[in-house]
């Protein structure tokens, strides 16, 4: 059976008016953590300190001291992410970090009034694609435990769709945080590069990392980004109804694509021109060469960081994990610089096929979400690594730095989510969720509600 | 230094250090290698340099 979960937009005005306790909602998630712990969509809950919090909460907003629409709403947060007095395990057996200070990012949503109920699983150190290598188990598919709910930030997805948090704060540095939103049917934004600070976040690849919320609809999305940025607008697109031009990158971005996943594009971009909206091909130049400039990007980046660890404490890795670090200790200089020089040459040709356009519209993920284990999978009738199909449609993004937003775009046949993402110009993300929050009316149907959640 | 020079480096500095497994991952990295200094060498050919 599908459930409808409530939005934080919708709990967030009876908690002010006090028909809801933050309390009852902390309670309620706590439950729907406690109901599926076979998912291991989280490796630390904070159950005393979430509902103390909760308390406090209550109190605050009884005397009258309300302070948005995050104030007593239960928040997951990525376990790459420091949250004061609990380890930051980065999903690894490698010995943890233990802050005595939030991330800025953690601070700020408890500034705005958020509850941080605990920390989700993710593939071990961000560095995979199905949240399977981690050291406190694969995270499973909600729909399905046999399946992979994509990654890095697979324990974040779970745990929304699922109900055990309100919002989700997650990492993307090839597409962790768009991959397990499009393929369990929730919605996640990576902002422009340099947006959000990633201080107090373990790093994988410095130039090519970015933190971002994750939520059931765009506009909880928008009101996590809030916070997340220290801005106060909201997104009320209510009554709004302006016409975007959309760019649809076909060649590249819809070369290789599961037959629903073509399918809900193209009723996205069918259902966009009926409203109004006009959508035209355009093409990213150069868009073929992504894998390999990524890939000598994110490598020795990756291996910088690692790099003690992989001497001192090299079995703690998981092996798959430990292999790709030290591949990138094998990458020439002048090869990484190569991959820089090319890097602006893809920022450029982004930039140029978005010109005329609001945004490029393109598929969130080529499949729907893989067999836990699977290393290869088939893809319009030819197979390819799980991985670099996962990666193949989003990690161009991190390269040029452009703000995705990855929505729910239906289903395949047998009901499995599928996802489409939406690219907008370098600075603008809040205008890229005011037309995430116009083009959801169309790719979900109306309502934005999630498509995974069971219960 | 060459792809294939690097490779055969790379192979024999793995072997040394107990990770054989690594073999078939710098394999793959030689042939992304490969292709990205065709696009550096192409792009700029046909585009000037950045």
């Amino acid at each position: 059976m599908t459930l409808t979960l409530p939005s934080i937009e919708q709990v967030a005005g009876q908690v002010q008016s006090r028909a809801i306790s933050p309390v009852d909602l902390v309670r309620g998630c706590l439950a729907r953590i406690e109901s599926r712990l076979e998912l291991n969509a989280f490796i630390t809950v904070m159950a005393d300190s979430a509902v103390n919090a909760a308390e406090a909460a209550e109190r605050e907003i009884a005397a009258g001291r309300y302070r948005g629409p995050l104030h007593g709403i239960p928040v997951s947060v990525k376990d790459l992410i420091d949250v004061a007095g609990t380890p930051t395990t980065s999903g690894s057996a490698v010995a943890p970090r233990l802050p005595a200070e939030d991330a800025p990012i953690v601070t700020r949503l408890r500034d705005a009034g958020a509850i941080i109920i605990g920390k989700t699983n993710l593939h071990e150190f961000a560095f995979g694609t199905t949240s399977e290598e981690s050291a406190f188990g694969p995270v499973h598919h909600p729909k399905d435990p046999s399946r992979s709910p994509g990654g890095s930030s697979g324990g974040a997805a779970a745990a929304l769709i699922e109900g055990m948090c309100f919002g989700s704060v997650g990492t993307d540095t090839g597409g962790s945080i768009r991959i397990p939103s499009a393929l369990c049917g929730s919605v996640g934004l990576k902002p422009t590069y340099g947006e959000l600070p990633c201080s107090g976040i373990v790093p994988l690849s410095t130039t090519l990392d970015h933190v971002g919320p994750m939520a059931r609809n765009v506009a909880d999305v928008a009101l996590l980004f809030d916070a997340m940025s220290g801005q106060t607008q909201s997104l009320d697109v209510a009554g709004q109804h302006p016409k975007y031009i959309f760019g649809v990158p076909e060649p590249y971005f819809c070369d290789r694509l599961h037959p629903a996943v073509r399918a809900a594009l193209n009723r996205t971009r069918l259902a966009l021109v009926a409203a109004g909206h006009h959508v035209r091909n355009v093409a990213i130049e150069h868009a073929a060469r992504t894998p390999e400039v990524y890939l000598h990007i994110v490598l020795p980046e990756a291996s910088w960081y690692h790099a003690p660890l992989l001497s001192s404490d090299p079995d703690r890795y998981s092996p798959g994990v430990r292999l790709r670090l030290e591949m990138g200790r094998y990458v020439l200089a002048e090869d990484y610089v190569r991959a820089l020089h090319l890097r602006e040459v893809l920022r450029r040709a982004v930039d140029a096929a978005l010109q005329g356009c609001d945004a490029l519209l393109l598929p969130a993920q080529p499949i729907p979400a893989p067999e836990l284990g699977a290393t290869t999978v088939e893809v319009d009738g030819s197979r390819e690594p799980v991985r670099a199909a996962m990666l193949r449609l989003t990690q161009l993004f991190n390269i040029t730095g452009h703000p995705v937003i990855a929505i729910p775009a239906g289903a395949t046949d047998d009901g499995w989510p599928v996802g489409v993402q939406l690219v907008g110009h370098v600075g603008t993300t809040s205008r890229l969720l005011h037309i995430a929050a116009n083009v959801e009316r169309y790719s979900t149907g109306g309502d934005g509600s999630v498509g995974g959640g069971t219960g | 230094m060459t792809i294939e020079d690097w490779l055969k480096a790379a192979c024999e500095d793995a072997e040394r250090r107990g990770l054989p497994e690594l073999k078939p991952l710098l394999e793959s990295l030689a042939r992304s290698m490969a292709a990205l200094r065709d696009a550096d060498r192409l792009i700029d050919r046909g585009h000037g340099n950045p």
